[in-house]
């Protein structure tokens, strides 16, 4: 069974969402996706700069296997990403909700946190 | 959904299973990465039981195996030799490559792939119709391919002294027969190592015993990118009906030096005479990125495609094979996901024994 911890929200795409204040979210996937994946070797992150709508492909990340795209969970502007997986695209297996964090998104729609899953609906969701 | 007799091994052993070709196979056990490294370090064992192993037997079998396939069984002078070839269509496409056996006088056995295993039979039946032979399928067999420069000695270790003698003095490309237990000395990784075929029922105790002995289970998905970086070629990715070996790195497999007559010769002396258009090379990619099949290569003499590609975990870059111009130049790019990335042909294999190949890094 893989982890989902309590603090955070998802979408049905395997993003989770963690809320920093200030309209501020930090943005990575489960860590049901990156087992489904299996080992990292690259992943393109997005321009610091670009905004994307909710739902929009944003971020690739490829492992030995295969290239998954990776959604926007919410609206806004990609203020900051994370440069260490250029080097290091193994910390999205090794700490999916830590060091293996994508992106950090300055939400232009921050009601849209209210529809995304909640820790326990998106547990119902792996085991459909 | 056919099962291997190892399927519960698998299970036990915590297996992402994946659907294969109709078998459910083991994709890998955690890490596909780690499985990479234990076998170009250590020693790595796959179920390939899905794989169809065929007996050919009887006086004609030669003269049917010298019509049937590319490459010349008449090299096999000896029993205990084995040969890799392809099995092609009167057009000279790729039906099959597989791994021929002389086991003994009159008997030859094939290792075909399990995805063409039906295509495949119905040919050796129609193609074989002229011939007195016996074709008989061995469903009953399970292989257990053991790979790494510690492979071979730990095999070794599990049988008995008189067998392990024998083994230990078998050259690549030669196997050895004891009981129903068959020790062939080939491969698809690019290291030293055992494909063994046995009885089905005796696999998951000497499964279980390799274990014992430090050979780690590894799955399909590392198998990939061992062969990928070896330069081995995927029936269906890297070469299929439409295509001649002699456009899929292939050439070296085929055996026209003297008159043989084979199925798919003519086409293959047509092409060579018009001209041969294009190749199958090693990509290394230099800019970030991942190859797959597929993409795009845009190079000095026109526009190639990608056939296989993943990240090697050895050489720790992409790398991919593709189908080029023959007059193809060094420097080429690759589009991926609309960006042109820089990227270097070569000349496969990538990785042997361990180590990059000369002029790939």
């Amino acid at each position: 069974m893989s982890e989902i911890p309590a603090e955070l929200l998802y979408r049905e795409s395997h993003e989770w969402v963690r809320d920093e204040g200030n309209d501020v979210v930090v943005v990575g996937i489960s860590d049901h996706a990156q087992a489904a994946l299996g080992d990292m070797v690259y992943v393109e992150l997005p321009e610091p700069g670009m905004s994307y709508e909710q739902g929009d492909a944003c971020a690739v990340v490829e492992s030995v296997k295969a290239a998954s795209d990776a959604y926007a969970p919410v609206s806004g502007e990609v203020i900051e990403v994370n440069t260490a997986l250029e080097d290091s695209p193994e910390l999205v297996n090794n700490d999916p909700y830590g060091d293996g964090w994508l992106f950090m998104v300055q939400m232009s729609k921050p009601d849209e946190l209210e529809g995304l899953l909640s820790p326990e609906a998106y547990a119902e969701l792996q085991e459909d | 959904m056919n099962r291997t007799p190892l399927y519960a091994a698998h299970v036990a052993a915590g297996a992402r299973m994946v659907n294969f070709a109709g078998w459910e196979m083991p994709i890998n056990y955690g890490s596909q990465i780690d499985e990479h490294h234990h076998v170009r370090n250590d020693a790595g064992m796959f179920d390939v039981s899905h794989m169809t192993v065929v007996d050919i037997r009887g006086a004609e079998a030669p003269e049917f195996l010298s019509l049937l396939l590319a490459n010349d069984v008449a090299k096999l002078q000896t029993p205990g030799k084995a040969l890799y070839s392809c099995m092609l269509n009167e057009s000279g496409g790729v039906l099959d490559d597989l791994i021929v056996y002389y086991m003994e006088e009159g008997w030859f056995r094939l290792v075909v792939n399990a995805a063409t295993r039906d295509k495949g039979l119905a040919w050796l039946e129609r193609q074989g119709a002229g011939f007195s032979i016996a074709v008989t399928e061995h469903h009953e067999l399970a292989v257990i391919a053991v790979q790494g420069p510690h492979a071979r000695e730990k095999v070794h270790t599990l049988l008995p002294a008189d067998v392990a003698g024998q083994l230990a003095e078998l050259r690549p490309f030669n196997v050895y027969m004891h009981g129903e237990w068959c020790f062939a000395c080939t491969g698809y990784t690019g290291e030293d190592g055992y494909e063994m075929m046995l009885p089905g029922n005796e696999a998951e105790a000497f499964w279980n015993r390799l274990l014992e002995a430090g050979v780690a289970p590894c799955g399909l998905g590392a198998r990939d990118t061992l062969r990928l970086e070896a330069g081995m070629n995927l029936y269906g990715q890297d070469m299929d009906e439409d295509v001649t070996p002699l456009v899929s790195g292939l050439a070296w497999t085929v055996a026209m030096k003297d008159d043989r007559d084979f199925t798919g010769r003519a086409a293959l002396e047509q092409q060579k005479q018009e001209g041969v258009p294009q190749k199958l090379l090693g990509l290394i990619l230099e800019d970030r990125g991942v190859l797959r099949p597929g993409q795009k290569v845009i190079t000095s003499a026109g526009e190639g495609v990608t056939t296989s590609g993943s990240f090697s975990p050895t050489l720790q870059k992409a790398i991919a094979f593709a189908r080029v111009p023959a007059k193809a130049e060094v420097s080429c790019e690759v589009e991926i996901r609309g960006k042109y990335l820089r990227a270097r042909i070569v000349k496969p294999p990538f990785v042997r024994n361990g180590k990059a190949c000369e002029g790939i890094l």
